[in-house]
């Protein structure tokens, strides 16, 4: 098979202007691919920066609650900034601090990927430029704040749908600028090869730990494992643990939005999604897109899955039938993320929520000495502002109302 | 008959020192205003002209050809729109080489055949692809090679020797100098590096060899008469169009070609 290509999908499809950067970045990935060090030294760097290894949490009372399956849940929100982000955003800055480069720009969604980044960079001494969608930014103000007292510069994108794509689009821009002292660091597991390999490796230490932890607590390896899947790199991460284990179900779990048939969503790989073989970005995998090739608007509740695209490496599995993809609404998002807050007094991302909701819908059915994994890919109570608008609560828009006219 | 387009503009350069594309991306800000510019562009002696298929996600261009695109696409620009409007012009201006410039994705959708294939019949001499490397672009390259159209391939500033060498003995037509960095629509510094480029492009290549990114004066094109084939003019039209209207593009065309 063609390097960089999963089944029929992913490759490079890049501008020539570009070309020599992807070279050396081939380069510089796989020496450090090829060094045992390296891993050892990301590893302890995510042990002594990030709360690694994370727990696996046994989610006892939601089990019972369901009366089904045994639920484990992989803590990722334990990270530091909050989320499976910080695995690779570091990972890549050892790799930008092997090839020497000064400045490091990223696009971001919701503002994670963008503060991780960000965070990166103070640790690393690097400069930092974050692309974000206009639309974002405004929806995102708590993230922007952080992203600039980090010290990185936050340019607003006024171009297209002014959301996550727009935002790739033009971090691609700067960068066919300044490649020579800056790096792309993408966020996920998409972008021309090798950034789904690069970034599903960084990710894969999710994996790694959680089989290790589930067999020391089940006994033997889970029957399935959830994952919200946007881009996809939280998946990636934890499915990597499982991937030579067929018994193991792994199940991806896709925005639905306000629902699949409203066609208000951001859902690619289920039945009736509507999405289709395409190139963009970089690479190859299913869009949402128009018969002729032109990208639709999105929708999710979660910022973090709102994107066109998914990962190539995802979209190969999903047609091998290896993961199997769900997806969960806006509405059932809050209701899961309102049982894990109550049940298991444990906050997950309204991302992360779209896979408790499809565990919660199948562990009923399973049997007591089953065991499932959720990924538990970040932590909601960083996003107060948006999760509270989202469960519409009274009392938090009556303070909102009431600092603003302090501030006025 | 079949018009090949090196040979085309190897004719072409017998009489004149240096040769000029230009480009327009379809529908923006009209199909009636883009007819009115090409009107003016073949009275004032343009040589080729580039017709953007406008895609909703074009990573390479700069912001006022981004902008045009949203536009052209906000209008309901589709492709069909393209094909028929280019063999419209075609028909009308055979004197013209036109090339359709887009993203992959649109040719992907369409079918890589069909839509080589239909640019061949409306009478293009060619392509211009800006995210297809050609790595990845190994069946269009060879579909392009028996329908007789030039799939044209781009020389960047940071490309190695060996890089041009490579790129160049899968190109057709002519070859693509970026003339710098970035996107389109920047400015570009003409100085000695630019020449120590265009040096280097010239020794990797006996095809001819277009430059653009950042043209945009008579002066432009004088400096590179003598060192390229063929000044291409991107953006600059476009925001001649938006600030002037059509009726300005003939006289610019005719002056950034005064000195030939």
């Amino acid at each position: 098979m063609k390097k960089g290509y999963y089944g029929q999908w992913g490759g490079a499809f890049i501008p020539e202007v570009l070309q020599a950067t992807f070279e050396s970045l081939n380069k510089a990935y796989a020496a450090a691919r090829n060094d045992p060090s390296f891993w050892q030294e990301y590893v302890a760097l995510m042990g002594n920066y990030s709360c690694r290894p994370t727990p696996l949490t046994y989610a006892e009372n939601l089990s019972r609650h369901l009366g089904g399956a045994k639920i484990y849940i992989k803590r990722e929100d334990l990270n530091h900034t909050g989320a499976h982000k910080a695995n690779n955003v570091m990972g890549q800055g050892l790799l930008v601090r092997r090839m020497g480069k000064k400045r490091v720009i990223a696009e971001t969604g919701a503002g994670q990927h963008g503060v991780a980044t960000a965070t990166m960079a103070a640790r690393f001494g690097f400069q930092c430029t974050i692309y974000m969608g206009e639309e974002d930014v405004a929806r995102q103000r708590p993230n922007v704040f952080w992203m600039e007292k980090l010290g990185a510069t936050v340019v607003p994108v006024t171009d297209g749908s002014r959301t996550l794509k727009d935002a790739m689009n033009e971090a691609f821009r700067d960068w066919v600028t300044s490649m020579d002292e800056t790096h792309y660091v993408i966020g996920t597991v998409c972008g021309p090869h090798p950034f789904p390999e690069m970034v599903a490796w960084f990710q894969s230490i999710i994996g790694q730990e959680a089989r290790e932890q589930i067999v020391q607590q089940h006994g033997r390896l889970p029957d399935r494992v959830y994952a919200c899947v946007g881009g996809g790199s939280n998946a990636m991460g934890i499915f990597q643990g499982f991937l030579d284990a067929p018994d193991v179900d792994l199940i991806g779990v896709e925005a639905g939005g306000m629902g699949i048939d409203t066609g208000q969503h951001a859902a690619r790989m289920v039945p009736g999604c509507g999405a289709s073989a395409g190139v963009a970005q970089g690479y190859k995998t299913m869009f949402l897109q128009d018969p002729e090739g032109q990208m639709l608007d999105t929708h999710s509740i979660a910022a973090g899955l709102d994107y066109v695209g998914v990962s190539p490496i995802l979209a190969h599995f999903g047609e091998q039938g290896r993961v199997r993809f769900e997806s969960a609404t806006d509405a059932e998002v809050i209701a899961a993320l309102s049982l894990a807050m109550r049940t298991e007094g444990l906050i997950p991302a309204m991302e992360s929520a779209h896979a408790f909701v499809q565990a919660i819908k199948e562990a009923p059915a399973m049997s007591p000495d089953q065991a499932l994994i959720i990924n538990m890919s970040g932590r909601g109570d960083k996003d107060i502002f948006t999760i509270a608008h989202a469960f519409d609560d009274p009392s938090w828009k009556e303070f909102i109302v009431k600092r603003a006219e302090a501030y006025r | 008959m079949t018009r090949e387009l090196e040979q085309v503009l190897r004719t072409r350069r017998v009489d004149k020192p240096i040769l000029l594309m230009t480009h327009l991306v379809v529908g923006y800000p009209s199909l009636e205003v883009n007819r009115a510019v090409i009107r003016q562009m073949a009275a004032h002696g343009v040589d080729c002209i580039e017709l953007q298929i406008p895609f909703s996600e074009p990573i390479a261009d700069g912001p006022v050809i981004l902008r045009a695109s949203q536009e052209s696409l906000r209008h309901g620009t589709r492709v069909e729109d393209c094909f028929r409007f280019g063999q419209e012009m075609a028909r009308e201006y055979p004197d013209i080489c036109f090339l359709f410039m887009t993203y992959y994705n649109i040719v992907f959708k369409y079918g890589e055949q069909n839509f080589l294939h239909r640019t061949r019949d409306i009478g293009f001499l060619g392509t211009i692809i800006p995210d297809l490397p050609p790595e990845e672009g190994q069946e269009y390259l060879k579909t392009s090679k028996k329908l007789g159209l030039a799939p044209i391939l781009f020389f960047t500033p940071t490309s190695s020797d060996k890089r041009m060498r490579e790129v160049a003995g899968q190109g057709q037509g002519f070859m693509y100098c970026v003339a710098r960095r970035g996107v389109t629509g920047g400015q570009t510094a003409f100085d000695s590096s630019l020449d120590q480029y265009l040096e280097r492009c010239r020794r990797a290549t006996d095809l001819p060899l277009a430059v653009g990114f950042g043209i945009s004066s008579r002066e432009d094109v004088a400096l590179l008469t003598g060192k390229a084939d063929m000044a291409v003019i991107g953006t600059a039209t476009i925001r001649l169009v938006d600030q002037e209207g059509a009726e300005a593009t003939g006289p610019f065309v005719a002056g950034l070609l005064a000195s030939r």
